[in-house]
């Protein structure tokens, strides 16, 4: 599918050349908001927001669909053209089906149960930090740290075996990030047959456990309100994106308060600036960068008319960035109003663990700070890995020493 | 912040439970006047559903993702 009419010139995605600043491949996007024409990897054209305001009313727009089942549905890389006739659950389906399952998961994941759960957060916090200052600097603060906090945080609430961590991380790791179309469908086998037997013996269990699972499997799943297919994919969704998203905002967000000590060292001085801090990171960081929609309807927006079957892609880094709402928007401050940033999302399918995601966020950065107040890189910053374009952005590895 | 003039008292909020998702928004932006019910779905606490001056109303309104919230004044 060739757009004669007009150049391509941006294919998206495009990796980070600063794991904390949008694509310098994105820099011509910024000049032409709200709305860009660029292309996919296999060549197809699709519209990129880029405008705060109009991601806003797109992203809530039921007109721009997220069945991923869809064959016009857009791919931004291979292997997720290879899961698109897999059916998901929550991200990947429309309401009303959506609805139905928004509305049986919101009871686990309110303002009030992620309070509750904060005693557990920094326990497993403490815990960690206890273990890896025992082991001594240096530290590979991704494996140490930013990935088994939340890991250990979602199977508490789900009712998953912390044991099995090994696994599903690997599993996790391999559906977001392939290398291959093939390892991306295999390791989507393999966690749903986990589930499977997971699934099976908590229905075989006469007491059930405390888990967000526990309870899809003796009430739901019990009454017919879900099959176990959807059981399945719901536990999939929860327990990958309950971990790897939040596991990369800690490592991303430990790297760039590292690479602006002023703002460090402010916050440090000022605690109470914790969660303003969160919220403009969330903002800064903008990890999840690339949310797909296709349009079922034409939809007239201030940049052009979307066609029904046309794909829509919401760069997260660069709506975030748009200046008409967030002055100077490449310097992190924590002073500024960040609230209303896209990084969890909007609409109907924003994040659902947001509320959760924040109190880790919180406690993780605030009692890694407090407990080695000399942490630094152990490697020089431009020597360190972080994540390819294609995927939720983060760092691969975070050498640190104290 | 962004608005620190007190709000009016006069407020009438609507929340519209058809669309609510229960993302929490409103009450994180304004947990004086709003909350999540046991289902999780945005609700005002007693006694502050005319928003009582708290100047966030309208930010918890902006905030939330499928625009259940609506705000307007109402005749004093």
């Amino acid at each position: 599918m060739t757009d004669t009419t007009e150049p391509h010139t941006v294919t998206f995605p495009q990796s980070r050349t600063c794991p904390y600043h949008p694509p310098t491949a994105y820099d011509p996007l910024r000049e032409t908001r709200p709305l860009a024409r660029i292309s996919l990897y296999d060549g197809r054209p699709v519209w990129l927001v880029t405008g705060h305001a109009l991601a806003r009313t797109l992203l809530a727009d039921p007109r721009l669909s997220s069945d991923r089942t869809r064959s016009d549905f857009p791919a931004p890389t291979e292997r997720f053209a290879g899961l698109r006739n897999r059916k998901g659950a929550l991200l990947g389906v429309d309401d009303p089906e959506h609805r139905v399952q928004r509305r049986m998961m919101v009871p686990s994941f309110t303002l009030r149960r992620a309070a509750e759960l904060r005693p557990e957060i920094q326990r497993i916090v403490d815990e960690r930090l206890d273990t890896m200052i025992a082991q001594g600097a240096p530290a590979e603060l991704v494996s140490a740290f930013a990935l088994p906090v939340p890991s250990m945080v979602i199977c508490a609430l789900l009712g998953v075996p912390y044991a099995d961590h090994d696994f599903f991380e690997e599993q996790s790791r391999r559906l977001l990030r392939g290398p291959t179309a093939d390892d991306t469908m295999a390791a989507r086998d393999r966690l749903e047959a986990y589930f499977a037997e997971l699934i099976d013996r908590k229905r075989n269990q006469p007491e059930p456990g405390d888990g967000v699972l526990d309870e899809l499997v003796h009430q739901q799943l019990r009454a017919g309100e879900l099959d176990q297919e959807e059981v399945i994919a719901l536990a999939t969704i929860l327990l990958v994106a309950g971990h790897e998203t939040t596991a990369n905002m800690i490592s991303l967000g430990t790297f760039t308060l590292l690479q602006h000590p002023d703002r460090l060292a402010e916050l440090r001085a000022e605690p109470t600036l914790l969660p303003a801090a969160v919220e403009e990171l969330m903002r800064m960081l903008s990890i999840a960068d690339g949310m797909l929609r296709v349009a079922v309807e034409d939809i007239g927006t201030d940049g052009g008319t979307i066609r029904a079957g046309e794909g829509v892609v919401f760069s997260t880094s660069v709506i975030n960035r748009d200046e008409s709402v967030y002055p100077d928007p490449d310097t992190l401050d924590w002073h500024r109003s960040a609230r209303h940033h896209v990084g969890f999302g909007f609409g109907i399918h924003q994040c659902l663990g947001q509320n959760l995601a924040r109190a880790e966020m919180e406690i993780a950065l605030r009692t890694l700070f407090e407990r080695l107040p000399t942490l630094r890189l152990a490697v020089p910053a431009e020597e360190i890995p972080f994540k390819p374009g294609d995927t939720i952005q983060g760092m691969l590895e975070l050498p640190v020493t104290w | 912040m962004d608005n620190e003039t007190r709000e009016s008292d006069n407020l009438h909020i609507d929340i519209d439970h058809a669309l609510c998702i229960g993302a929490g928004q409103c009450a994180l932006a304004a947990p004086s006047v709003f909350t999540q019910d046991d289902d999780g779905f945005s609700a005002l606490l007693p006694g502050r559903e005319n928003g009582g001056g708290d100047p966030m109303v309208r930010e918890a309104a902006r905030a939330c993702p499928v625009s259940a919230i609506t705000v307007s004044e109402t005749a004093s």
